[in-house]
């Protein structure tokens, strides 16, 4: 759902030494595959096209196999995201508040015609699907800080208040 | 005095953190508790002060509010216990939620936390399985299958592994019982996961919850810790020369992990794809070993019973769904969280008495129960007790329990063609009628709103088709919020309403 730099110029380089030593710390777990995605999101912020063959040597897999999981998962970005990450949750607790007005008048705040990263890269919003915020809806995070009732001044002072 | 102040995500996300810090400023070095919430999640972030006549609250609090409060000049909503959304519930799962510090084991063992676990240690592991089978627990993950049944399974299986996983995975809108209790009381969770290990010899358990849930996973995972530290999980645990031991698995984002094989090819390291049953996840489950896979609040559930006995516990419900179910009232409500009762409630009382009606004060029009599958009930069928059986004989499911209002502006053809939207986004492609079906689904509507009538036809065959075709419930259950809404307000699918009113 997320626009992202299409050019593999654009994204920064990580060194495979820098990404091995997250896989090992997994190696001995049952099924390790996520935890080790998890562990290197956490680090660069993306999951970076070095890290398939990486991730499918240590594990006996394919690079098809590796490159399949990261495509299911939402979570899992190919590219790094903007500096901060605004979701907004778009379930049904969060609709009957109100939250389909409030992400339509966050991207075009923000000058974004659909989820995605704004053109100066400081803000990407994304759609979530619940929060488990639904008795204080409708909800948003904002870089792993919680919004409950969120409003369009709520989450405006939010992002001006984000360095 | 004693201060208390929730941490909830809930109450964090309405500004608990200032308040914190208002108050620690303000106290000097009176400490200041932080407990997980009540549940009341309109009076968040609620302060409770006890000067030795119980526990008097404060909510909701903003920081300001904190020296008027310390000086006695701002009144109390009374005692918390007494506050009539928590005097009506009958709280045995969340009995220590928002009261204990949930990392304070010694706390929790002081209000009854262990006593199931020592209690079971004593007991064969046929015992046990009397005891979940008496106590009438059913799965709380929505399926309603009885627990104590599961267990047997896996218990009888031969294997040199067996698991227990915790589905934590609570995407369901509306719902937050299993993050509320993991986040408020998680010793609550590893003592009912240890049981069941003892119970069907595996000595594993892995809790797979969601990304979307930072706290819950920090809390776990310090919980499981301390519990290691105190000799409760490990390799003799409490000391009877038995092993438990557990971790937290974190997915990424995809509601279908909710399944239960799904969840199981996700723990794997593999897509979320769903798997055909059989073979039955407690015979051939994680890594193909016998696997008990139970949602949260069932495994949370399993201390009381074995603390105040499987009769205790059956006592309370109604029918055949017995014991007590935490249902989350949210949306477009007044009075939202999280209210522990016994089944056979009637949902109007629910939304009206206990909820107070909707937040914008305007009149209820719909509410949607179980989550994005669950269907949509108008005020038509507010006299519906909540109960398993109860809600299947109208057209609906309790699933997870969460009971999401909708006040007279909501779109009903709009909510329908959400349904199909999230199924489409969410299908995890294994099936036809899931992966195909919701996106024509979303077309077809899109028809009917412009318009043609005879699209009506179309999306009811379709949702026959998703139901009687899909693999897992997100395919088969997607026709509950549609044709539910279609049902009860035929006149915004551009039907003429039958005339049985």
């Amino acid at each position: 759902m997320t626009s992202q730099p299409s050019l593999p110029q654009d994204l920064p380089q990580v060194a495979d030494a820098e990404i091995k030593p997250l896989i090992e710390k997994y190696l001995s777990a049952e099924g390790p595959l996520l935890p080790m995605l998890h562990e290197i999101q956490g680090a660069f912020g993306f999951v970076p096209a070095n890290a398939v063959p990486l991730l499918a040597e240590a594990l006996n897999l394919t690079r098809a196999e590796v490159t399949g999981v990261i495509s299911f998962y939402h979570d899992f970005r190919k590219a790094p995201a903007g500096k901060h990450v605004l979701k907004i949750c778009r379930a049904e607790a969060c609709q009957s508040m109100g939250a389909e007005a409030l992400t339509a008048r966050m991207l075009s705040l923000l000058g974004l015609e659909d989820h995605g990263t704004t053109a100066d890269s400081r803000v990407t919003v994304e759609a979530v699907y619940c929060l488990g915020l639904c008795a204080c809806a409708p909800a948003a995070m904002l870089d792993g800080q919680l919004i409950g009732r969120a409003s369009v001044e709520g989450l405006e002072k939010a992002l001006e208040g984000a360095a | 005095m004693k201060v208390y102040l929730s941490q909830d995500a809930a109450a964090k996300a309405l500004g608990s953190e200032a308040v914190a810090a208002a108050l620690k400023e303000a106290l000097g070095d009176t400490p200041l508790t932080r407990v997980g919430s009540r549940g009341m999640v309109w009076l968040e972030p609620l302060l409770e002060i006890d000067r030795g006549q119980g526990r008097e609250a404060w909510g909701p609090v903003a920081p300001g509010d904190i020296p008027a409060i310390l000086a006695g000049d701002i009144p109390s909503l009374g005692l918390t216990e007494e506050i009539p959304f928590l005097a009506k519930q009958t709280r045995l799962t969340f009995q220590r939620c928002g009261i204990i510090d949930p990392l304070d084991l010694a706390q929790y063992e002081a209000h009854g936390g262990l006593a199931g676990l020592r209690r079971a240690l004593g007991l064969s592991g046929e015992q046990m399985i009397d005891e979940m089978k008496a106590s009438g627990l059913r799965g709380r993950g929505g399926a309603g299958f009885p627990t104590g049944i599961k267990w047997d399974t896996v218990r009888m299986a031969h294997a040199d592994q067996k698991y227990i996983v915790c589905n934590a995975d609570e995407g369901d809108s509306g719902t937050f019982a299993d993050r509320m209790i993991m986040e408020g009381d998680p010793f609550c969770l590893i003592e009912g996961m240890a049981i069941a290990g003892l119970c069907t010899g595996a000595t594993q358990g892995y809790v797979y919850t969601r990304s979307e849930y930072p706290d819950a996973v920090a809390v776990m995972r310090r919980a499981i810790e301390l519990a290691r530290a105190a000799g409760v999980l490990g390799g003799d645990v409490l000391g009877s020369g038995r092993a438990f031991d557990m971790e937290v698995r974190v997915g990424a984002g995809a509601y279908v992990c909710g399944e239960e094989t799904s969840l199981l090819n996700s723990l794997e390291g593999k897509r979320g794809v769903v798997r055909a049953k059989p073979p039955l996840p407690a015979l051939e489950g994680f890594l193909g070993r016998p696997t008990v896979v139970n949602n949260v609040i069932s495994l949370a559930t399993v201390p009381v019973i074995f603390e105040k006995g499987a009769a205790h516990y059956a006592d309370f419900g109604l029918g055949r769904s017995r014991g007590t179910i935490p249902v989350q009232i949210a949306g477009n409500v007044k009075h939202g969280g999280l209210f522990e009762t016994a089944f056979g409630m009637s949902l109007g009382d629910l939304v009206e008495e206990i909820g107070g009606g909707t937040a914008s004060g305007r009149p209820v029009k719909a509410v949607q129960i179980g989550g994005p599958l669950g269907a949509y009930f108008g005020r038509e069928k507010f006299d519906t007790p909540f109960g398993y059986e109860e809600f299947d004989g109208q057209g609906g499911l309790i699933g997870h329990a969460g009971v999401v209002v909708f006040d007279d502006s909501a779109d009903m053809l709009g909510m329908a063609r959400f349904a199909m939207e999230f199924c489409a986004v969410e299908s995890c492609g294994k099936c036809t009628p899931c992966r195909i079906g919701a996106v024509r689904g979303v077309e077809t509507l899109d028809r009917i709103k412009a318009g043609d009538g005879a699209a009506v036809e179309v999306l009811t065959d379709l949702c026959e088709v998703m139901k009687d075709g899909s693999l897992c419930a997100l395919g088969g259950f997607t026709p509950y919020p549609v044709l539910s809404a279609l049902e009860a307000f035929p006149e915004e699918f551009g039907q003429v309403k039958e005339a049985a009113e």
